[in-house]
């Protein structure tokens, strides 16, 4: 095809979408839109590659998969379950691992990117939240992402009891006894879930739609809005020199961002293939068909799941009864009050932070972390938190590991629980300010050279050598945060101010958001500072400034 | 565009807003501050804040500094190779796949599904990753790389939009009349609330309401002790010192719902010397020489208790840890569970076999509001 045809018919193409889609102005709208670079950007795209990964290989598995709980005898490839009674699931699940070819690299593919998607969408929350990105205008991103969050454990646990496996069964079994300890609905919820009682035999098809319709359909529409708000929004940017609250600077989407981004698409995918090719994930064959009965030591949940099993592990054993009816606060706590205080607060954190700070400007430069101790430290006080549970729902696996007694283990998680986060946050906090202080004095005083020069009176010091404007700028670029200041209870004629209470807590919250902190060096600081050693040097007892200039 | 000119505007709107600001609202102190050293605002600064700005002025991009490929064209055509190796390795690895498709079937054995599995997946792998790689080196290499400025605008629309916007939804509304004529909106109102009664009442028949069926088992006078899964009856001169049995009741495999059942009437049999079990007088007869059958459901949320540590008589459940001590008739000795597994009451039938007096006297498994 020669040169002139290929322009003739790119031409053609764009007249009829420009014509039926105003495909121009989309075009011209969108394409040379400009994205920043940096490699925290990619944890979001990591998420959003693994969940396309999700939809295609789960796709490929609905086209064998049986979503029944009718008994069948099995009769297939791999022989130990020869002959074996089991639910249609369970066996199609075998068919699809042992007689389709390329069947247990895509099952094992799904379930490495469910894994990758929970974790990066974590991760990727981590980043959100350390940089501040979730400040205004981005709240309402925040809380889609929180819904994002919980569909995607909704999504894994429920393809993770499809096949109906021992160990899954056991899962479900788990769900069916948190259901139950739900005061006044408990056993009814259970029984309309499970169509009677547990295990009953429509559980797995109404786990099935579930999966493979509602949380996608929802979690497409959500990703698409989440997305859609990204680009409306322009994406946020780390500081630094030339960027702005007022401009994004960075590479065009088209062709840059669809080279890398597209090709990055290409490389999670290949990763997780490599993944489904090497490493064995769920061998279900292994576990045999669900029975109530028996259970193998060392069970595990998906790694997502890991904290609120860890959380039923840790709470004690209380358990009351009011006026005949029974209270299950081993369970209740645990598995249904903290997750759901848990995702509330974190839905909420844009809102509550911007309440106790008092700052409402739109913010599109995103936060070192260091510059923000307070908030630093209440995110690293969440990861111990959630982290603990987390370990403690592999307790028994660590005490066989570490040769301790699971019960020791389980004491120390529960002290853990409740010492260790309010001491990440204040260590998290001091780093922070010695970061900052470490900041101020390279601002001030200017980088270390290693270079250790004598003076003609016999002192030995090393030179500093000054910051260039663009090195400095990310020390000092920063806001500083102070506490907000109250107005007088009263007025001037004595007249209590309306409101006045209330102003005092947010100022004792903003206190402690803000009373510790380093501010960034100003112009005046640096001046002030290059000053006293100009006196230094005038009056001759020093000549540190010279040789440092000579250097 | 003059980026520091941009920043040099918000500084000024920033100190402008700080000026305006009402008392009280964002006007800081700075006597809290950390300084490092004395260099802090109430030294040695005011002498020279006159003439200072507040803030560092940004100072704009960095130089752009060229790559290699931008400037000597004979690495420009190495990426270029680079490139397009990475996108003939793509290539073998989707034929890789193809030929491992066919070349290696099923043949049910484990080693023909690990051969088939790897090859297969590392074709795919090889296909996908040489594909990005070489898409992103692409773009790395020889795609343009100075930095692009494109300028931010507020989202919210101009005051004339917002009123433009007020007016037209207070038209609509008055319109639609529904301000003059309440009966509508009340009607309407009404109407909307009761609308999703039907929805959830169309649900009812999700499930049958519990009834009595979580404090019922299978288990009930005269029933034997059979092992699981087998189904085969158990004598009491088959359970030595130390044994234990996983237990169902008989007739469990062929009744209508097998799992429901055996959900909760799965019992766990073990025989202990009698004296090292604590004695209990509402208890007394409910064992059979020391053989002991309890729930083996965890009343915790209902793993099944399987594991039993011969030497120390727990019985432990392997999901959350909650342990049983059999010499207290299962008593909670640690972990989440609160209360004791029950106990089911035996005792030998004229032909030797092992049988239930009764049922269960409470409800097996997880606890629940109405359980009492």
């Amino acid at each position: 095809m020669s040169q002139n045809t290929t322009a003739r018919v790119a031409g053609g193409t764009a007249d009829f979408l420009d014509q039926r889609l105003g495909a121009s102005k989309v075009v011209r709208g969108m394409a040379r839109k400009v994205f920043p670079d940096h490699w925290s950007f990619m944890l979001g795209e990591i998420t959003l590659y693994s969940f396309i990964v999700l939809l295609l290989s789960g796709t490929f598995l609905t086209l064998w998969f049986v979503p029944s709980m009718g008994i069948t005898t099995y009769e297939g490839a791999y022989a130990p379950l020869n002959g074996v009674e089991m639910s249609e699931a369970f066996a199609s699940t075998l068919h699809i691992s042992f007689d389709v070819r390329g069947g247990l690299l895509m099952r094992q593919i799904h379930h490495w990117a469910a894994l990758l998607f929970v974790a990066a969408m974590t991760v990727h929350m981590f980043r959100t939240f350390f940089t501040g990105a979730f400040r205004r205008p981005r709240e309402l991103n925040w809380v889609l992402g929180s819904i994002l969050l919980l569909l995607g454990l909704g999504a894994g646990f429920t393809g993770y009891s499809l096949p109906d496996d021992l160990l899954s069964g056991n899962g479900l079994r788990i769900i069916d006894g948190i259901l139950k300890s739900i005061p006044v609905i408990g056993t009814y919820t259970s029984f309309f879930i499970f169509g009677g009682e547990f295990p009953g035999e429509v559980i797995v098809p109404r786990l099935f739609i579930t999966h493979v319709l509602l949380i996608p359909g929802l979690l497409l529409a959500i990703i698409g809005a989440h997305v859609g708000l990204v680009a409306l929004n322009k994406h946020t940017q780390y500081p630094g020199p030339g960027r702005t609250n007022n401009n994004v600077i960075g590479f065009p989407l088209f062709p840059v961002y669809a080279a890398k981004a597209g090709g990055f698409f290409f490389i999670v995918f290949g990763v997780i293939a490599f993944m489904g090719a090497v490493a064995t994930i769920n061998p279900v064959w292994n576990y045999g068909p669900y029975d109530p009965s028996p259970i193998s030591a060392g069970t595990q949940p998906d790694w997502y799941i890991g904290f609120l099993d860890g959380a039923l592990r840790l709470m004690p054993g209380w358990e009351f009864t009011v006026a005949g009816f029974t209270v299950p606060v081993n369970v209740l706590v645990p598995a249904v009050i903290l997750p759901g205080l848990l995702t509330t607060v974190l839905a909420l954190y844009p809102f509550i932070e911007a309440w106790a700070t008092g700052d409402h400007r739109p913010h599109h430069l995103l936060d070192r972390p260091r510059n923000v101790p307070t908030r630093t430290g209440i995110g690293v006080m969440a990861i111990i938190f959630y982290g603990i549970l987390w370990a403690d729902g592999g307790n028994d696996i660590l005490a066989t590991f570490l040769h301790l007694s699971i019960n020791d283990l389980t004491w120390i998680f529960r002290v853990g629980l409740i010492v260790l986060p309010a001491l990440g946050f204040w260590v998290t906090k001091r780093i922070c300010l010695g970061l900052q202080r470490k900041d101020r004095e390279i601002a001030l005083h200017g980088r270390e050279t290693g270079r250790i020069v004598r003076t003609a009176d016999g002192e030995f010091f090393e030179v500093h050598e000054q910051l260039s404007d663009h090195d400095r700028w990310l020390l000092v670029q920063h806001e500083p945060h102070r506490p907000i200041e109250l107005e007088p209870d009263t007025d001037e004629n004595g007249v209590a101010r309306p409101g006045a209470r209330k102003d005092r807590v947010r100022q004792k919250i903003s206190r402690w958001y803000f009373e510790d902190r380093v501010e960034p060096v100003t112009p005046a600081d640096l001046e002030a500072q290059h000053a006293e050693h100009h006196e230094a040097v005038e009056s001759g007892t020093e000549r540190r400034e010279s040789i440092g200039a000579g250097d | 565009m003059s980026t520091s000119g941009e920043q040099g505007g918000l500084a000024k709107r920033l100190r402008g807003k700080k000026r305006n600001a009402r008392p009280g609202t964002a006007v800081a102190t700075s006597e809290a501050a950390v300084y490092d050293d004395q260099s802090g605002p109430g030294t040695e600064v005011e002498r020279d804040t006159g003439h200072l700005p507040d803030r560092f002025a940004n100072p704009g991009l960095r130089p752009h500094v060229h790559r290699m490929a931008d400037t000597d064209p004979a690495a420009a055509r190495r990426a270029e190779r680079q490139v397009t190796t990475l996108f003939g390795i793509s290539a073998i690895g989707t034929v890789m796949l193809i030929v491992a498709y066919f070349a290696f079937p099923l043949e049910g054995t484990f080693e023909s599904i690990r051969l088939s599995n790897l090859t297969l997946g590392l074709g795919m792998g090889l296909s996908l990753f040489g594909l990005g790689v070489g898409a992103v080196h692409w773009a790395k290499t020889l795609m343009p790389d100075s930095d692009v400025v494109e300028e931010r605008h507020d989202l919210h629309g101009s005051d004339t939009d917002r009123e433009m916007a007020v007016d037209i939804l207070k038209t609509g509304t008055d319109e639609s009349g529904i301000g003059r004529r309440p009966l509508i909106r009340n009607s309407l109102l009404g109407a909307a609330a009761l609308l999703p009664l039907p929805g959830v009442l169309l649900l009812g028949d999700l499930g049958p309401l519990p009834g009595r069926k979580l404090s019922e088992t299978l288990w009930g006078e005269g029933v034997r002790l059979a092992s699981d899964p087998s189904g085969t009856p158990i004598r009491a001169s088959d359970v030595t010192l130390g044994s234990v049995f996983h237990v169902i009741p008989e007739g469990l495999n062929e009744s209508s719902h097998p799992l429901e059942e055996k959900a909760k009437a799965a019992v766990l049999l073990l025989r202990i010397e009698p004296e090292k079990v604590e004695d209990v007088p509402e208890r007394e007869g409910w064992d059979v020489d020391g053989i002991f059958a309890y729930s083996k459901i965890c009343t915790h949320v209902g793993c099944p208790v399987a594991l039993y540590e011969q030497q120390t008589h727990h019985l432990l459940c392997p999901c959350h840890q909650s342990t049983f001590d059999v010499t207290q008739h299962c008593k909670v000795i640690f972990g989440p569970a609160k209360r004791a597994l029950p106990q089911l009451p035996i005792s030998v039938d004229d032909e030797g076999y092992l049988i239930a007096q009764r049922d269960f006297e409470e409800p097996v498994g997880p606890s629940y509001w109405e359980r009492g």
